[in-house]
């Protein structure tokens, strides 16, 4: 579908159709001023996000850049941020994250912080302590998470692009549901600084865009080595913007164990070999290869690493310094147990205590010792598969949108969303969603997988297969 | 995996969570089931495996010893519940 540009005078600037670069082009041809676009955006978040409560907090900034939404564990210096939680009611950073300063210092004026699951811990934005945000598609329908309010924004036009964070698929998965394009990218190479911890060996902020190209060029802006943490490199290349449409030389391939996992459904299946059948037509070399044991142990090895390395990090939230205090009648122990038993929700609570059980005396070489193995199993099998293929593709997530409320007493169940984006996570790797089809009226994501530094790559792909499959962003109710 | 209340009782002494006597019973059996789905891992026998506990392979990041403004302590105490005389306040420790 052509891009519709906004009209000179009058101007309509239909936030829906309209991508980053679109919006970057407006502004620099003078075709509409700082104010009036970010304004467009702020006339749609009060139209449509009482709906689907995408934000939690509006800030509306006005600037000379295209406008941005930052999820709510994305430290935000002056305005609000609550990783979700009651725990962190009132909180207002003073200082800014490594990734808003970035943003900031490039001219993007900040739309406000965006609703997610409780510590960055779901996969449905369900867990939120402020309730959940509702699929643009069908709002009776979860739109994934833990970013599942920045996905919405930008399906929703309420956002031209916006960063979440990907920890076990909290980027890539609800980017498939919420049919926008979401990167996970290569562990270290965008800063963790001002980011609310959740797992410190996992978690990384990726970009939200409407099209690959919007990604790789926000990816460009927040990637790159930090000072303030130590885990981040420089990117061995920079960042290509993608051009071309052929897929000539590249080797796909495609994991059994990831394609043909049990609780896949059809439909999305259906989709995802279509898509695959495009790449081939492009001049991709198409092959079947094996993961033998990533898929199967991924799940097990995600849900014990992670909540350990949170339970360390969530340590902090203690009632001293900052958030949520109870009343007690104790002393400074009785302060700390009570100020987090309140303050924290269910799923965080769960996790601190599997987290701490996996690491307690006794249990920790039977349970984290052992997943940090498999974790290199993982790395391994994927490092093997590479050696063959350029880039790995799946769904990204196993079915498309679920109905709110469906999962959320099941905690098993929510865990199973994240089977097919954990296991590239646990090596470290980079992970691109993008839309390509629907099944039955909902967005179906492709994951394309690659090696460390493959960023370009990935986005080389996605971008030939985005124009092939000319997926329609819009929301089909939203049209 | 069959954890007890004591499991779950020292579990949460460890975390600093003050379960509520009533849900004790509920978090127990919901841990027990997560345990139990993650106990696959011991399925494998990795005894040559290395564990992982990096993506990268990173090592003695080192910065320069250069001394550079701290956060003023205005600024540390904006978001204090009980911010006195410049410090946290809390109650004593052990009562």
């Amino acid at each position: 579908m052509a891009p519709q540009a906004a009209e000179r005078d009058g101007a309509v600037i239909d936030t829906l159709r309209l991508t980053a670069e679109e919006a970057a082009g407006l502004l620099e041809r003078g075709d509409v001023s700082g104010e009036e676009l970010a304004g467009a955006y702020v006339d749609a978040i009060e139209a449509r996000d009482p709906e689907l409560h995408a934000y939690l907090h509006v800030v509306g900034e006005r600037g000379n850049g295209v406008p941005i939404a930052h999820k709510d564990v994305i430290t935000t210096k002056g305005i609000p941020t609550t990783a979700g939680s009651k725990i962190l009611v009132g909180y207002t950073p003073v200082f800014d994250s490594t990734v808003a300063a970035r943003c900031k210092a490039a001219g993007l004026p900040v739309l406000g912080k965006t609703n997610l699951d409780e510590f960055a811990m779901g996969s449905s934005t369900e867990n939120s302590a402020f309730g959940p945000t509702k699929n643009p598609w069908d709002p009776e329908r979860v739109p994934g998470g833990s970013s599942g309010g920045s996905a919405a924004a930008v399906a929703a036009g309420l956002a031209p692009w916006a960063l979440g964070t990907d920890t076990g698929g909290s980027v890539k998965q609800p980017a498939s549901l919420c049919g926008v394009v979401g990167l996970r990218p290569t562990y270290g190479t965008v800063s963790r600084y001002g980011i609310v911890a959740f797992a410190s060996s996992l978690d990384q902020v990726g970009p939200l865009t409407k099209t690959v190209r919007d990604n790789a060029r926000l990816y460009a802006l927040i990637a790159g080595k930090d000072p303030c943490d130590a885990t981040t490199v420089e990117l061995p290349q920079p960042v290509a913007i993608p051009e071309g449409e052929d897929l000539s030389g590249v080797r796909i391939g495609v994991p059994g164990e990831m394609n043909e996992a049990e609780g896949i459904d059809p439909g999305v299946s259906e989709s995802v070999n279509a898509a695959i059948r495009r790449a081939e037509e492009l001049g991709a070399e198409v092959e079947e290869t094996s993961l033998p044991r990533s898929v199967d142990y991924g799940l097990a090895c995600y849900y014990l690493v992670a909540p350990a390395e949170a339970s360390s990090n969530l340590a902090r939230y203690d009632g001293v310094r900052y958030g949520y205090r109870a009343e007690v009648d104790g002393d400074l122990t009785a302060l700390y147990a009570r100020t987090r038993w309140e303050g924290f929700g269910a799923e965080p609570k769960r996790r601190i205590l599997l987290g701490t059980y996996a690491l307690s005396a006794g249990y920790y070489e039977a349970y984290y010792g052992q997943a940090q193995k498999v974790r290199t199993v993982i790395a391994r099998e994927h490092a093997a598969a590479f050696e063959r293929f350029d880039v790995l593709v799946s769904p990204t997530s196993p079915t498309v949108a679920f109905r709110i409320g469906e999962r959320a007493e099941n905690p098993l169940a929510m865990y199973l969303s994240d089977l097919l984006t954990i296991p590239s996570n646990m090596a470290g790797l980079p992970g691109l969603s993008i839309p390509c089809g629907l099944s039955d009226g909902l967005p179906v994501g492709l994951q394309l997988i690659g090696p460390q530094f493959s960023e370009n790559t990935l986005f080389r792909v996605g971008h030939a297969l985005e124009r092939a499959l000319d997926f329609d962003y819009i929301p089909e109710r939203l049209r | 995996m069959a954890i007890t209340r004591d499991d779950v009782l020292h579990v949460a002494g460890l975390a600093r969570l003050e379960i509520p006597e009533a849900e004790l019973d509920a978090v127990r059996d919901q841990l027990g089931a997560i345990l139990d789905a993650v106990g696959k891992v011991s399925e494998l026998d990795l005894s040559d495996v290395e564990p992982m506990t990096h993506p990268l392979d990173l090592a003695n990041e080192w910065a320069e010893d250069e001394p550079r403004p701290s956060l003023p302590r205005e600024d540390a105490l904006a978001n204090a519940p009980d911010p006195s005389d410049g410090a946290f306040r809390v109650p004593a420790v052990g009562g």
